[in-house]
């Protein structure tokens, strides 16, 4: 595969499988048009690859090629979908009588035609990560078990891994539309456990976007002065760093408390806490504990949170989502208040509101939904020094796992890798075990300080719903808030 | 199929692999959901995949490609021989020993020939009736996530270049209920469901639609609860996850990492002695029951825990030599090459009424639902959000939510003090209803 293919989707799904624009328009015509309210044909073709360094060596490496194309007609609140790995035409016909069927038993109401919109140039490189060099990933997996273990003695298994695939995908309307985006996404995860006197402890760390290769291997602008050292070296050194901290970690503490979170993937919190819960389709089912809520105050008035999809090379952004919208910056919360839902086409055109350029989905295997893109808090005025001088007793939470929330109450729950006791104003002890729990339409109403160091995750995210997984992003600032239970072990 | 992975092993050879094998899988699946009623979304699925792994000497690498096409799987081979040179040589890699592999296929009756024979608008009319169940249990079932049917064909084959080709077809059929309770304002979601190899063994419609709502209903008036240290009954659901977490820990690859809380525990007092889990592949018609591993090796009935006593790991052929033991024949196939996977997992069953569990216990938690990854593998941490009922003198009295539930695992399997006598298997790990002696709840 070259990397000139892969620039013009178009060409790409022509030469190899001859599906010409004319042949995509006769099918979608000759199936869908006319007879439902929307119809789209959505075609992929996936290359990853994946290395893995364990024990000091390279011992896996793997490429997968998937292709495939999801066909969906739409009428009222109904959907067909089916989905092939077969490109060929008279099975993309299949499945477009497959998808119709569904929709054939109503009449269309009268679509609303949406404009193809411009797309964006955020992710455009002259050289995909997977296309480059094997020796040259091999090589950096090497050096960063060499230098985990040259950091510490303790460090018994270093864990490395470089993943990275290009994905070309071409959307296709009934009316002769079609936009295509070329996706390429990486990441890089390193894996440490460390061993002291038979206590052993895991640390992990790693970052990525729609960049190339050389991205692991370069410093981060704009924290030259932080003496940052190359990306690949930091991820390292994190790993070893949190993985050693947790070896003497005292056990969490239990119970509803004051919280300080710090900035970056601990924005996390509001993709749980409020981020799916304004997803479109939640609300319009109404089945969300933010539905009916627009227009009121779901957040202390020092809370702003956007989504926004058209941050160049960040692992959430896209030209177009996976419906062909051109992605957005869309305002969620403004000073406290609830004003904006991510939509996708169908739950739109079911609300009465435009597609947001939140319509996505894991594979052509997959109908798209609204999903967040890259989801983060504005920030505030405060010194993030002094807002953990401002708390009397409590947690500082910096890095976190994962999180999850239940749509209808809005609890929500995420769990710190890397957390502190704030004792008199200072960041004392580390903590292990902490989990977070609140409530969604609560949490951010209790947010009492925000800083002004807002931070974007390091590019790691991967959000579940309905059993698809994409690429997503978070961010935020230093910010305390004030009450929130934290389920550790220590009563 | 085995006419293609046959092409594809001899092609590996002639690029110059010295072993290779490869798994090949196709698929047909069909859904529909019905929300209030009305069809929601129906979706018609084909698919296939093929997985290579090829070994030059010692080096080994994995290629998947679902396009089947002769260029496409030529170049899949191409991919695998080339990336396997990059790799370094590993003295432990390979196949296993040819004398090991499935000398006959088991029938164990995973397929269900005439299952299928459903038109879409009937598949569509038991998610209805599903639904419609869970809608009409109760005026405070206000609103629905949807009723779910499913249905899924598959056939697998794996072939060996050592000499080993077979295949095998397999069915499952699901429906589900996903309703919405309300009260004064608050929502509260709950739902039921059930899987299985033969569509005629599916519980019905009705019965899956009442138990979703009843869930759903129990949920109303959720509140926090104090702080507190007290015993946790975790129903057949959650009692299963915890099952999960101790087949994570036993699985080979993170046992030569270093990265389970069980390393070194072999043969050693893990858990009450009331507690055995198993592994068993060759449950007749089980949804985890397959003929021969990821690597053409017979499935076993595997005791993973005996009273109590860790009694085996889960390996396969390579984290077995690793750990200087022979492989379990748990290898499962991803297409990055083969890892550990069970099969039908289970904690066998106590001899406790679950009533009398919960009975047991003045003050503490009935878990129902747990949320949230507070799961470290390497020390057995344990913190998780969780939702349940509160037990009050032996009885289930009001609905709990907002809390978490914390302690080490070891520390938990250890503190179980009763495993009940209510194993059912509605998924491939399944577990009775069980209660561990103590642990942190955090709430308000």
């Amino acid at each position: 595969m070259t990397t000139n293919k892969l620039a013009r989707p178009e060409r790409f799904f022509e030469d190899r499988f001859g599906l010409t624009s004319s042949a995509l328009e006769r099918l979608l015509g000759s199936h869908l048009a006319g007879r439902v309210d929307h119809a789209d044909l959505f075609l992929e073709y996936r290359v990853s690859e994946e290395l893995t360094l364990e024990e000091g060596a390279v011992k896996k490496a793997s490429r997968h090629v998937s292709q495939g194309a999801g066909i969906r007609a739409q009428s009222g609140e109904r959907t067909g979908y089916a989905h092939t790995d077969d490109l060929a035409l008279p099975n993309l016909e299949e499945a477009a009588r497959q998808a119709r069927a569904i929709a054939d038993q109503t009449s269309a109401s009268t679509a609303v035609a949406i404009g193809p919109g411009r797309p964006h140039d955020l992710y455009t490189l002259a050289e995909p990560p997977v296309n480059a060099a094997l020796d040259r990933k091999v090589a950096l997996l090497l050096k960063m078990d060499a230098a985990a273990r040259a950091l510490d003695p303790r460090v018994k298994q270093v864990i490395a891994s470089l993943g990275s695939e290009d994905v070309v995908v071409l959307i296709a309307t009934p009316s002769g539309w079609t936009v295509g985006d070329v996706r390429p996404l990486t990441r890089l995860n390193v894996t440490v456990i460390v061993e002291e006197n038979g206590k052993r402890e895991i640390g992990t760390y790693g970052g990525g976007g729609r960049v190339p290769f050389d991205f692991f291997l370069e410093a981060d602008r704009g924290e030259a002065d932080r003496g940052e050292a190359d990306r690949w070296r930091r991820y390292t050194s994190e790993a070893v760093r949190q993985a050693t901290i947790k070896l003497h970690a005292v056990e969490a503490p239990a119970g509803e408390m004051t919280v300080v979170l710090g900035p970056g993937w601990p924005g996390i919190l509001l993709h749980e806490a409020v981020g799916h819960g304004l997803e479109g389709d939640f609300n319009r089912k109404q089945t969300s504990a933010f539905s009916g809520r627009m227009g009121q105050k779901v957040a202390s008035e020092l809370v702003t949170v956007i989504d926004d999809g058209t941050i160049a090379n960040r692992r959430g952004s896209l030209n177009v989502d996976d419906e062909g919208i051109p992605t957005r910056r869309n305002v969620l919360i403004e000073k406290g208040v609830l004003v904006g839902y991510m939509q996708d086409r169908l739950n739109a055109r079911l609300m009465g509101g435009e597609p947001t350029g939140n319509g996505r989905r894991e594979s052509y295997a997959h109908q798209p939904m609204p999903r967040m893109t890259n989801t983060f808090m504005l920030a505030g005025q405060d010194d993030p020094a002094d807002i953990i001088r401002s708390v009397p007793h409590g947690l500082y939470a910096v890095n976190f796992g994962g999180g999850q929330v239940d749509i209808t109450n809005g609890k929500f729950v995420f769990s710190a890798s890397e957390a502190y006791l704030i004792e008199d104003g200072k960041v004392t002890r580390p903590v292990k075990g902490a989990t977070l729990i609140g409530s969604g339409p609560e949490a951010l109403t209790r947010v009492s300080r925000v800083g002004h160091d807002l931070k974007l995750d390091e590019g790691v995210g991967t959000c579940g719903k309905d059993g698809q997984s994409v690429p997503v992003g978070v961010g935020l600032p230093t910010i305390r808030i004030d009450g929130i239970t934290v389920g550790g072990t220590q009563v | 199929m085995l006419d293609l992975l046959g092409d594809v092993l001899k092609r590996a050879r002639e690029r110059g692999a010295t072993a290779a094998d490869a798994f090949l899988v196709e698929d047909r699946a069909f859904s529909a959901q019905v929300r209030l009623g009305r069809v929601d979304t129906v979706k018609h699925a084909r698919e296939q995949h093929l997985s290579l792994r090829v070994f030059s000497g010692k080096s080994a690498a994995a290629a998947s490609t679902s396009d089947f096409s002769r260029t496409s799987v030529e170049r899949l081979v191409d991919e695998a021989v080339s990336l396997s040179r990059i790799t370094a040589p590993d003295e432990l890699s390979g196949l296993p020993e040819a004398s090991g592999l499935a000398r006959e296929i088991p029938a164990l009756d995973l397929d269900d020939p005439t299952g299928h024979d459903l038109s879409p608008e009937e598949k569509i009319d038991l998610a209805r009736r599903c639904e419609a169940a869970a809608l009409g249990a109760d005026p405070r079932i206000t609103n629905s996530e949807g009723g779910d049917f499913a249905d899924r064909r598959a056939r697998y084959a794996y072939a060996a270049s050592h000499g080993f080709a077979a295949e095998y077809g397999t069915s499952s059929f699901s429906l589900s209920a996903s309703p919405v309770a309300s009260e004064n304002g608050h929502m509260q979601r709950d739902g039921w469901y059930h899987v299985t190899r033969k569509r005629a063994r599916l519980d019905s419609p009705e019965e899956i639609g009442k138990t979703a709502a009843r869930r759903a209903l129990r949920r109303l008036g959720a509140r926090q609860v104090k702080t507190a240290r007290v015993p946790v009954v975790f129903d057949p659901e959650m009692a299963a996850s915890l099952v999960r977490h101790v087949a994570g820990a036993v699985a080979g690859p993170s046992l030569y990492r270093g990265a389970s809380f069980l390393l070194d525990k072999l043969g050693q007092q893990i858990a009450a002695p009331g507690v055995t889990i198993i592994d068993d592949g060759t449950i007749s018609g089980g949804l985890g029951s397959r003929p021969f591993d990821g690597e053409g090796l017979p499935v076993l009935r595997t005791v993973v825990v005996d009273k109590g006593v860790l009694t085996s790991y889960l390996l396969d052929t390579y984290s077995g030599r690793k750990l200087g033991m022979a492989s379990t024949h748990h290898a499962a196939r991803d297409g990055s090459g083969v890892t550990v996977g069970t099969t039908n997992l289970y904690l066998a069953k106590g001899a406790a009424d679950p009533k009398d569990l919960i009975g047991s216990v003045k003050q503490g938690l009935y878990v129902t639902e747990l949320i949230g990854f507070g799961v470290n593998g390497v020390t057995g941490d344990y913190s998780r959000g969780a939702v349940g009922m509160w037990i009050d003198n032996g009885e289930l009295a009001y609905p709990v939510e907002e809390i978490t539930i914390a302690g080490n695992l070891l520390d938990m399997l250890r503190a179980i003090e009763g495993v009940g006598n209510d194993l059912v298997f509605r998924d491939r790990t399944a577990a009775p209803t069980v209660l561990v002696g103590r642990m942190t709840v955090a709430g308000a």
